[in-house]
């Protein structure tokens, strides 16, 4: 059984690819990838001290796995339907009965078992998202949002990725929206607003110094104590960590700050507000520059130069993006009272 | 960045997909474009691996000397850490720690190996007896 209307949408990110695929078959098409990110509040900047992930910083340029969807579905006024699972076989029955009904679906999986994933990708992450749309004989129909094409599972591989452990382990979990109902001009401001006010939040406001723009300046005056503490390789190995973070597939480039100009140029659009268009063009330029810091981290971790001078650029490149990021995101607070 | 600079480079994507990558057309509107990857991070993820491959064979040696047993040789081919491998096998952290004694690992009862043997994939013989060939 194929569930005939869906269609893949391929995206940078998963958890907006979900989210605009499901709406779009749905039939709410005008909720792109880049507008599902900025209602969801999709922008970031965290390290989280102490704690290590793949024995390097715990770095991210997005908000918590899952927070997009929940976000942008409630802002909109959409109802949805999540169910997790102990009973292996409990959650394949959901499934099946799901597509049964020509219901495409969300779900969660784990990474590390993705067979359809080069192997230098599957780490043991386990909030990838994708969306299950048919069963032919053993064979599940899967729409992955980061692939170019629609690919599929057998029932034990997709098991398998569905009951990964560890972290964020998804517990089989199934999601998707219900009752969804056409969206107004009206509601569809609201929720860009929302979007836009909760990303300022996130941004400029939480305390303590390791979160938003100030974990930017954060991150970089640890940089420049790396090479002496951890040494040119190690210090290497930690700049390479951030530029994954930044850079690997689902960001979409330069740590998700084009996908965001993206949705201010939409949302300008939408508003026919020319200030949100030229704010757009910070994060464009954010973005630009985040993937010149980038470069120059390669020098180090590739061995090309490993000088303290070359941390200290890395480091003085992060604090002059914070900088920027922190007017952007000053001048969207301001902006964003206005729209009407 | 504008839609010519999206980089095409040679990566381990190759094959498998093209990634989307956001960038601006002539009128400066940002859209979706396919980019095959980006030297500089294909190289942040090569250099990762090397790491990581380092580590396995340092971990291999180490069973080699009797020092540690294969729970945690696996553990480090596996890209695991006790958090992960706990939620696989249902042991504690604390315990895993005492299976990757040597002389431990050596009284386990087969259900208890059967349990790390389906975490990492591999069969009795093979996580009693190793082989190094990552």
């Amino acid at each position: 059984m194929i569930i005939k209307d869906f269609e893949h949408i391929q995206t940078a990110h998963c958890e907006n690819g979900v989210t605009s695929s499901l709406l779009s078959y749905h039939g709410l098409k005008e909720i792109s990838e880049p507008l599902a990110f900025g209602i969801g509040a999709g922008l970031f900047y965290i390290q989280i001290p102490l704690l290590k992930v793949n024995g390097g910083p715990a770095i991210s340029f997005r908000t918590m796995p899952g927070n997009i969807f929940k976000q942008t579905v409630k802002s909109l006024g959409i109802d949805v339907v999540r169910k997790k699972f102990n009973d292996h076989k409990a959650a394949q029955r959901f499934l099946d009965q799901q597509i049964e009904k020509g219901n495409p679906v969300g779900a969660q999986v784990g990474v590390y078992q993705l067979p359809y994933f080069p192997v230098e990708y599957r780490f043991h992450f386990n909030a990838h998202n994708i969306i299950i749309f048919g069963k032919e004989g053993d064979q599940y129909l899967v729409s992955d949002p980061v692939m170019e094409t629609t690919t599929s599972l057998s029932a034990a591989e997709l098991e398998k990725v569905r009951f990964a452990k560890g972290p964020l382990a998804p517990k089989g979990q199934i999601y998707f929206p219900e009752n969804v109902r056409e969206i107004d001009q009206d509601t569809l401001k609201k929720a860009i607003k929302r979007g836009i006010k909760r990303n300022v939040r996130d941004m400029l406001m939480i305390p303590g110094n390791v979160a938003g723009v100030r974990g930017i300046h954060y991150t970089a005056k640890k940089v420049r104590k790396w090479r002496d503490k951890l040494g040119e390789r190690k210090g290497g190995l930690y700049l390479g960590q951030i530029v994954r973070m930044q850079e690997e597939i689902g960001t979409g480039g330069g740590g998700f700050r084009f996908i965001y100009a993206a949705f201010l140029q939409e949302a300008a659009q939408i508003f026919g507000n020319e200030e949100l268009a030229r704010i757009a063009e910070d994060f464009s330029t954010a973005g630009d520059m985040w993937r010149d810091s980038a470069v120059n981290m390669a020098q180090v971790y590739r061995g090309r130069n490993t000088s303290q001078a070359q941390f200290n650029l890395c480091a003085d490149q992060m604090d002059a993006i914070a900088v920027l990021e922190k007017k952007a995101f000053e001048q969207l607070k301001k902006t964003q009272k206005h729209l009407g | 960045m504008k839609k010519e600079d999206i980089p095409q480079d040679e990566s381990g994507l190759k094959n498998f997909t093209r990634e989307v990558t956001y960038a601006k057309d002539k009128d400066g509107k940002y859209s979706k474009g396919l980019s095959t990857g980006w030297e500089v991070k294909t190289a942040a993820l090569q250099e990762a691996w090397k790491d990581i491959n380092a580590t396995v064979d340092q971990a291999y040696q180490l069973y080699l000397n009797g020092e540690k047993s294969p729970v945690y040789y696996y553990m480090e081919k596996c890209l695991m850490d006790l958090p992960t491998l706990s939620g696989y096998t249902g042991f504690f952290g604390f315990t895993i720690k005492r299976h990757m004694k040597p002389s431990v690992f050596q009284r386990l009862s087969n259900k208890k190996l059967q349990k790390y043997a389906d975490a990492f994939n591999v069969t009795l013989n093979d996580l009693i007896a190793p082989k190094n060939d990552h």
